[in-house]
């Protein structure tokens, strides 16, 4: 059995651009390898914590503000990158992705290798719908994710 | 007296308190002359959203208002359909409703606790430095949350917007073997939430004294979760001790007017300002208590509950959290130990025309439904009065003593990052819901 590879939509889908994350998630459902959990999740870095816990590959799929702003832009960042990004308010949850690695971090709870795809987004009004610039990323959000996800799984049947 | 030119300060890195909330404070020389504080509110959005829905789908649609507390949204949405359609849930399912209640009471209270409240009183600015400094601590709160997140799990389908949850009961119920895991998990959390009272019993407290009339529903015989009438306890020596009045006459007592230091409307009990939440359920539900959960109450210096006591510093609202955890872990054990298959998942809830209503206790406090439905069940209006817009009032009044206090003791010289600092605590110690109130805390300190 190869090492488990977690992926972890964050956000909220009835918040417009900021549903993002779970919709790239949903649409990979039948489409990954045996040994990838699929999860949604509101960004609570307990529940967070607890969706990585045995995972060697944590794969997140974000929303993130940017200034100055580019809608639908996707970035790729390491932990480290996503950890020093979120003080900057970057990410669109109550407790931002930044602090839950750096939880993590002080918990020892780090997963072996995490790996962060974000789009940055628009509109996030509640009751808003994705905007034309988002939703034009999810195909590129959706690619960056499963191939993350080929990626970790090759390694695991490869060592 | 000391003038300064108007200064404005904003924060928007105050994601423990969680939510859209703005806070206004107006400081005129020593005095503190406004408190306004503005808390989002994505209910009304979702008012919107259900009418046309059919009744059936209010409890799954409300679930998603708050991350933290949806099985509060599903229940209350319940209990008001039900209340229209005249059906009756009661014997197991309603047990198993509670004991789902209970998973999200100790999922929620714990991540107050932990993430968000006990950081202050150890002079960390987070979670994180509290991880580094205090690491059993943290791993013991999050321990305990994860036992709650199990109940959710094992009832709910899920830990977020459980899906098991319908109208007249659940989609499926466990056989009771299925439960046994559980119930030993539970054994080991209990000392875990002991332990929890114990820490934050220690803490060291502010002196404040808050006087809101305290509401909460009462359900003599049990600690009011699920079920029960709303009841008001005036503050000291104010009018009658206590009343209650159905959930149908909520929104007759329940409105919005306006109170001193504020120029908003801001919900008022009969006129006057009051507070929902663990230290009204403490003050009119204690005597209630399991003994375990009155004992850890006594011990931690909450005064014997059994006779009545109340707790009226906010501050230690988080002792009163610490023992509602232990009450909901004794309350799950019960539940489990006791509990049989019903014969159905769910009883049958046909719609008829008419209006219904819904009170349960939310971690935060009362949170009232209330539905008008067709004689197929589509649902024409929805009302929905959480906790968070109740105690803005109260929350105003506690910021604005405690600053006050701080100006009587330091004068005008008292910095704005301090008098930041104190806002702050003041509006966690009745932590406001993550989407009732959502990301940033923007402050406002106007010096004139």
């Amino acid at each position: 059995m190869s090492g488990r590879v977690v992926v972890i939509g964050v956000g909220n889908p009835l918040r417009g651009d900021d549903g993002v994350g779970p919709a790239a998630v949903e649409a990979l459902r039948g489409r990954v390898p045996d040994g990838t959990v699929l999860a949604v999740s509101d960004g609570e870095p307990a529940r967070v914590l607890e969706l990585w816990r045995g995972a060697d590959t944590v794969v997140v799929a974000e929303a993130l503000r940017a200034r100055p702003a580019r809608p639908g832009r996707v970035h790729t960042l390491t932990a480290a990158e996503a950890a020093s990004r979120a003080k900057g308010a970057a990410s669109t949850h109550a407790f931002g992705l930044g602090e839950c690695l750096a939880l993590a971090e002080a918990l020892d709870r780090l997963p072996p290798r995490l790996v962060v795809h974000a789009v940055e987004v628009a509109d996030m009004e509640l009751g808003a719908r994705m905007s034309e610039a988002v939703r034009s990323a999810l195909p590129e959000l959706i690619d960056r994710i499963a191939a993350s996800v080929r990626q970790a799984h090759e390694r695991d049947d490869g060592g | 007296m000391n003038r300064r030119a108007t200064r404005v300060l904003r924060l928007d890195a105050l994601a423990r308190v969680e939510g859209e909330a703005a806070l206004h404070l107006r400081v005129e020389g020593d005095r503190v002359t406004q408190t306004r504080l503005r808390i989002y509110e994505p209910p009304r959005f979702f008012e919107a959203f259900l009418a046309g829905r059919g009744h059936a789908e209010p409890p799954d649609i409300t679930a998603r208002i708050c991350g933290i507390c949806p099985v509060a949204y599903q229940m209350s949405a319940c209990r008001a359909i039900e209340d229209a359609c005249g059906a009756v849930v009661d014997g197991p399912l309603a047990d198993l409703r509670r004991l789902l209640y209970c998973g999200e009471w100790i999922e929620s209270h714990t991540l107050h606790v932990y993430l968000l409240h006990a950081p202050d009183f150890l002079g960390c600015a987070d979670v994180v430095e509290l991880a580094r400094g205090r690491r059993a601590a943290v791993e013991r709160g999050l321990r305990l949350k994860q036992t709650g997140n199990a109940i959710l799990e094992q009832l709910g389908g899920r830990p977020i917007h459980p899906v098991n949850v319908r109208i007249g009961g659940f989609y499926r119920t466990p056989a009771p073997d299925e439960l046994r895991p559980l119930a030993e998990r539970l054994r080991q959390a209990r000392d875990d939430a002991l332990e929890t009272v114990r820490w934050v019993a220690a803490f060291d407290f502010p002196d404040a004294v808050c006087d809101h009339d305290l509401f909460a529903l009462r359900d003599p015989g049990r600690y009011a979760i699920d079920s029960g009438t709303p009841a008001v306890m005036a503050a000291d020596g104010d009018g009658p001790a206590l009343r209650e009045f159905p959930p149908s006459d909520f929104e007759r007592h329940v409105r919005e007017g306006q109170v001193p230091h504020s120029t908003a409307l801001t919900a008022l009990l009969d006129g006057r300002r009051h507070l929902t939440g663990p230290l009204a359920r403490y003050a009119i539900s204690g005597r209630w208590l399991h003994p375990l959960a009155a004992e850890a109450a006594r011990d931690a210096g909450l005064g014997d509950p059994a006779t009545g006591a109340r707790c009226d510093n906010p501050f230690r609202s988080i002792v009163v959290r610490a023992v509602e955890v232990v009450q909901a872990v004794e309350e799950s054990l019960r539940i489990i130990g006791g509990y049989e298959r019903p014969p159905r998942p769910a009883v049958e809830v046909p719609p008829r025309r008419g209006v219904g209503f819904g009170a349960t206790e939310a971690p935060r406090g009362l949170l009232y439904h209330r539905y008008a439905l067709t004689a197929d069940g589509t649902v024409t209006e929805a009302r929905i009065v959480p906790p968070t817009a109740q105690n803005q009032t109260a929350i105003e009044d506690d910021v604005r003593r405690a600053v006050q206090a701080r100006l009587d003791r330091a004068g005008p010289a008292a910095d704005d990052e301090e008098l930041t600092r104190l806002c702050e605590r003041a509006i966690r110690n009745h932590d406001p819901c993550i989407s009732c109130a959502a990301h940033f805390l923007d402050l406002t300190v106007e010096r004139a």
